[in-house]
């Protein structure tokens, strides 16, 4: 059963920790909604910036200013009052939070965004210097400084922020070895057929993509700088830095004593408030006591920290409103390959579920779909190079369509600009070829 | 493949200094025929060849020099018809005592007699300055005496230097002339060669330096750009600017000293259309270069995408065979000179009247160029935009939009984002077009009426005005100059009046519009930061609400940077176009934020 919170009419102060996209969220839906007073604090920038566009600023093709949503006047104009300092402790019990500066704030209602951390797994030299992930702008800064005048690193991780790393270094002209425990890149998460052909995109890069390889230890030279890696197999790679792309939790540590219950990250109900009243979770912090079919309890993602913020202010603002996300989706760029997806597509199918794949031959595109056997319902697809229309598989798969269906109306749901090369008959027709069941259907 | 490039940059570098050294490369050696082909006046070719005599058949070393003599030649001449032909104070007191309290213009004759020159000049501009003081009453002799003395001041002031003397615009068009006739150098000599080691050199050098690109993987590649001397207004930029700047200043408003470059592309010129080069000719014939071979290398940079392909073959296409081949050609056959696909208010001498009376005078043809042009202001211009937006004429066929696109490629992240900017553009891009729209009517007022009073302006000066600060300044040196300072669409965001038009319609009625993908946006900032327009493309993306907004020219480069294939140019039915912001993927959320 659930209880709606109960709110105080005289509530007036929004305290958010984190201005991420989740605060920042948060703070503009709440602003919307009410006069609430509001304040963001936050010790990593002073302004709100594009976390996924870091990578942009280091290859040149942004300016960190580029990087920001919003025009520094926004905020004031807004009544949003940013704190650029660190929260080091939050006392639920009589409502308040200290910050570094000696300061401290009460708040009426706590949003907590605080976002995730690298992860380390205690590798021998990960502390050295030279040796980082790369998640905050000072990471970036932090990079700026430890790729300077280097000639070879080291990538530990076949992640999305494994794959960016690689990126940005392959511009400054630094060789790139990457260490991958999969068998194929990525291949925890995509099927085997899309691995192998981002492996190979890699690979036509000139990166040095060693897979099933894992890091035993960092070693240094004399002066605490790293100076080699060695792997598992014994292997040892010179190079002189190291990027540590092996995921992130959340960002909590500040919590500990404060009497809001976590477990890996910040435990909330549907509402996403935590064990205490009126302070409340969202982003890559949260970790959800309740299931969402399909999906994992910690999710750090750009979009679902967003729709957090959209939720947590309709509750905050008087109408109590649950978490509950669409179909899933997400999309990443590979280098040169953009990848999009909709609905669900394990890398390894169900017992219970069916799948086509087609690649274009010569171009780097590819679709993956996955359905149901029995019932033919559509379960998900994955695109490769071709851009396809999130509206509409959002519908289609809220409307359970099935396999068929999709493959017919595959052209509507184009996104591609003008002028570029269409495939959808080419789909389709290997699609009947391989299941000539469905043609005659 | 680096060989390749550094070799290119080198090659470029060598013509670019050869071109550059060319300007003050010839010995001027002013001639009696030089001087004969430039003044036609009889009268002030003798004044002219007298106050020459110290320079004619002499080399003078450089174009400063050369065009410094000229000028003292005219001031020289100028003084002395002043002196000449000025009425006297003596004149002026006769003129009074003849008349009585009212005024005769008949008194003039007696004061000044037609029988030697001097006298028969000076009466009649007295007649024609101080035709209005006829039978006019007088209080005092004073009062007489100073309306008197205006008159000789507005002789002085405007008839003796254009009637007997050298005015500023005939200056103008002499110097350039003699300076052309006059040169000695080694360009004129041999213009083939010079064509070759500057234009040649140049040419080569850039595709050295482009072609190696096409060995990189397909796809965006705007790696280290804001790091680059050139693209981010450092020192390479600002050269680069202050370069350009300096060249549209020399070409608008000092042709005089670039004659020897002119020179060099007189056999183009006499090739193409019979007649020998002038400024124009050798602009246009560099402006076309610069869009086929920085069309080269857009084509490249953009390979993976035919949008982008199509767009840059057909701007290439355009200015090659509409603004640089066919108007040639028509010259050849004795025709009006006319670009099919200039468009007035861009083409804001459109209907002024010498060219009026061209296309009227040129028959048939003629007409049809007069009919087709008012027919691209009032039917193509809503027409087509309301099937595919302003793009297909901004980014697709407009000469501006051509050079933008390719020279100014590497230049469209310096635009500025902000919303005064914005505001600044507004205001600026419409009150340019309300400029150009009195211009045109105060124009065509003085063509109907012949008065050139046009309610409160004089529409000559208006034109003149227009001409100088619209057309030349903000569309020629602020609009190209400022390409590495301010990003390469200065000019068709904040002056043109044909693309504030074109936005209009843009803006209330078309079916385009740039469309957003659901929820996938990540803020990134890829698509605000190589808008050229510095639209705020990602205010919208971000919020899940079409883009539909006067200024896009419909590039396509947002949706070409986005790297989540969150944008698309797309037409379809005017409904939804003005859409609420959504975004999909979440059940529990109003999202008119």
């Amino acid at each position: 059963m659930v209880i709606h919170p109960v709110f105080n009419l005289t509530m007036k102060h929004i305290v958010i920790i984190g201005n991420g996209i989740s605060g920042v969220t948060a703070a503009r839906h709440i602003r919307k909604n009410s006069d609430y007073q509001i304040t963001i604090i936050s010790s990593e920038t002073r302004h709100f910036f594009s976390r996924t566009a870091l990578m942009y600023v280091y290859m040149g093709h942004l300016k960190f200013e580029h990087t920001k949503p919003y025009e520094d006047f926004f905020w004031k104009k807004n009544r949003i009052d940013l704190v650029f300092d660190h929260v080091v402790k939050v006392n639920a019990e009589r409502q308040q939070v200290d910050l570094k500066s000696g300061n401290t704030l009460h708040y009426d209602a706590l949003v907590i965004a605080s976002g995730s951390r690298s992860n380390k797994f205690g590798w021998p030299g990960q502390d050295l210097v030279g040796v980082q992930g790369l998640y905050s702008y000072n990471d970036l800064v932090l990079m700026e400084g430890n790729t300077k005048a280097i000639k070879h690193a080291v990538l530990v991780g076949g992640g999305l922020i494994g794959i960016e790393m690689a990126e940005m270094l392959l511009t400054r002209g630094i060789r790139v070895t990457f260490l991958v425990r999969e068998p194929e890149f990525w291949s925890s998460v995509l099927p085997m057929e899309e691995a192998r052909l981002i492996t190979n995109h890699i690979r036509s890069h000139h990166v040095d993509l060693k897979l099933t390889t894992e890091l035993r230890e960092i070693i240094s030279d004399h002066e605490g700088k790293v100076k080699a890696v060695k792997t598992e197999k014994n292997e040892i790679i010179e190079c002189q830095f190291v990027g540590l792309a092996v995921g992130v939790s959340p960002n909590i540590e500040f919590l500990s004593d404060s009497g809001i219950r976590t477990n890996n990250g910040v435990l909330v109900d549907s509402y996403l408030q935590t064990n205490i009243p009126n302070v409340y979770a969202i982003g890559d912090c949260v970790e959800r006591t309740y299931q969402l079919p399909g999906r994992k309890n910690i999710e750090q993602v750009w979009y679902t920290g967003r729709m957090m913020g959209e939720v947590v202010a309709q509750t905050i603002c008087g109408t109590p409103s649950k978490y509950e996300p669409g179909p899933w989706f997400n999309s990443a760029k590979f280098l040169d390959i953009e990848y999009q997806t909709y609905g669900t597509v394990s890398n390894v199918l169900s017992p219970a579920e069916d799948d086509f794949y087609w690649e274009h031959h010569g171009q780097k595109k590819a679709i993956h779909f996955v359905w149901n056997k029995d019932s033919k319902k559509f379960l998900g697809v994955n695109t490769f190079g071709i851009r396809l229309r999130h509206e509409y598989f959002d519908r289609w798969l809220r409307q359970k369509k099935d396999i068929q269906f999709v493959i017919a109306h595959l052209q509507e749901a184009n996104f591609d600009p003008e002028f570029f090369e269409r495939h959808e008959n080419e789909i389709a027709n290997a699609f009947y070829q391989k299941y000539p069941s469905f043609k005659a259907a | 493949m680096k060989i390749l490039k550094i070799t290119g940059l080198l090659l470029f570098v060598a013509g670019f200094f050869v071109f550059n050294a060319s300007f003050f490369w010839a010995d001027y050696r002013l001639t009696e025929n030089a001087v004969k082909k430039s003044i036609h006046d009889e009268q002030k070719q003798a004044l002219f060849l007298t106050e020459a005599s110290a320079i004619l058949d002499r080399p003078v070393s450089s174009n400063f020099e050369f065009i410094h003599y000229v000028s003292e030649i005219f001031e020289t001449i100028n003084e002395k018809q002043l002196t000449k032909y000025a009425i006297t104070e003596d004149e002026l007191d006769r003129l009074a005592k003849l008349s009585e309290a009212t005024f005769s213009i008949a008194n003039v004759d007696s004061v000044f007699r037609t029988s030697n020159e001097t006298s028969s000049f000076k009466n009649k501009v007295f007649k024609d300055f101080g035709g209005s003081l006829e039978s006019r009453t007088f209080s005092s002799p004073e009062e007489l005496h100073t309306e008197l003395k205006n008159v000789s001041a507005k002789v002085r002031d405007y008839a003796i230097i254009n009637r007997a003397g050298f005015d500023r615009y005939a200056q103008k068009d002499i110097k350039y002339s003699l300076a052309k006739a006059s040169a000695e150098s080694p360009v004129r000599n041999n213009p083939l060669l010079y064509l070759l080691l500057t234009f040649g050199l140049c040419i080569i050098g850039a595709a050295l330096y482009i072609l190696p690109k096409i060995k990189e993987s397909k796809g965006i590649k705007n790696n280290n750009i804001f790091f680059h001397p050139m693209k981010n207004v450092g020192w390479l930029g600002i050269l680069t600017g202050t370069w350009l700047i300096v060249f549209y200043v020399i070409l608008y408003f000092f042709p005089e000293y670039m004659t020897n470059w002119i020179i060099m592309v007189d056999p183009i010129s006499e090739m193409l259309n019979g007649h020998e080069a002038g400024r124009f000719f050798l602009y246009g014939f560099i402006y076309t270069l610069c869009i086929l071979v920085m069309g080269v290398r857009m084509i490249i940079h953009y390979r993976h995408s035919k949008y982008q392909i199509f767009r840059t073959l057909s701007v290439m296409f355009f200015q090659t065979a509409f603004a640089f081949l066919i108007p040639e050609f028509l010259i050849r056959l004795n025709k009006p000179y006319f670009d099919f696909k200039n468009i007035w208010p861009l083409d804001y001498s459109f209907f002024f009247d010498f060219r009026l009376d061209q296309l009227r005078e040129s028959g048939a043809l003629g007409i049809f160029m007069l009919g087709w042009g008012i027919a691209l202001i009032i039917i193509a211009v809503p027409v087509f935009v309301y099937f595919f937006g302003k793009r297909w004429y901004c980014s697709w066929v407009c000469g501006c939009g051509g050079l933008a696109e390719t020279l100014g490629d590497p230049y469209r992240q310096l635009s500025d984002k902000s919303l005064k900017a914005w505001k600044i553009e507004r205001w600026m891009v419409h009150g340019v077009l309300a400029f150009a729209i009195v211009m045109t009517a105060a124009v065509l007022y003085t063509y109907w009426t012949k008065s050139s009073w046009f309610l409160i302006v004089d529409s000559y000066s208006l034109r003149e005005v227009y001409g100088s600060f619209i057309g030349a300044a903000f569309a020629g040196v602020i609009g190209t100059g400022f390409y590495p300072l301010m990003g390469n669409r200065v000019w068709c965001r904040f002056g043109c009046p044909l693309a504030a038009y074109l936005g209009l319609i843009q803006r209330f009625k078309s079916r385009f519009r740039i469309t957003t993908n659901g929820g996938q946006c990540i803020s990134c900032g890829n698509c605000s930061t190589y808008c050229e327009m510095g639209i705020d493309v990602r205010w919208y993306a971000q919020r899940g609400q079409n883009i539909v907004r006067s200024s896009c020219v419909g590039c396509g480069v947002c949706s070409a940077v986005c790297p989540r294939g969150v944008l698309n140019l797309e037409v379809k039915d005017e409904e939804g176009r003005f859409g609420k912001p959504i975004l999909i993927g979440n059940n529990n959320a109003k999202l008119d934020v």
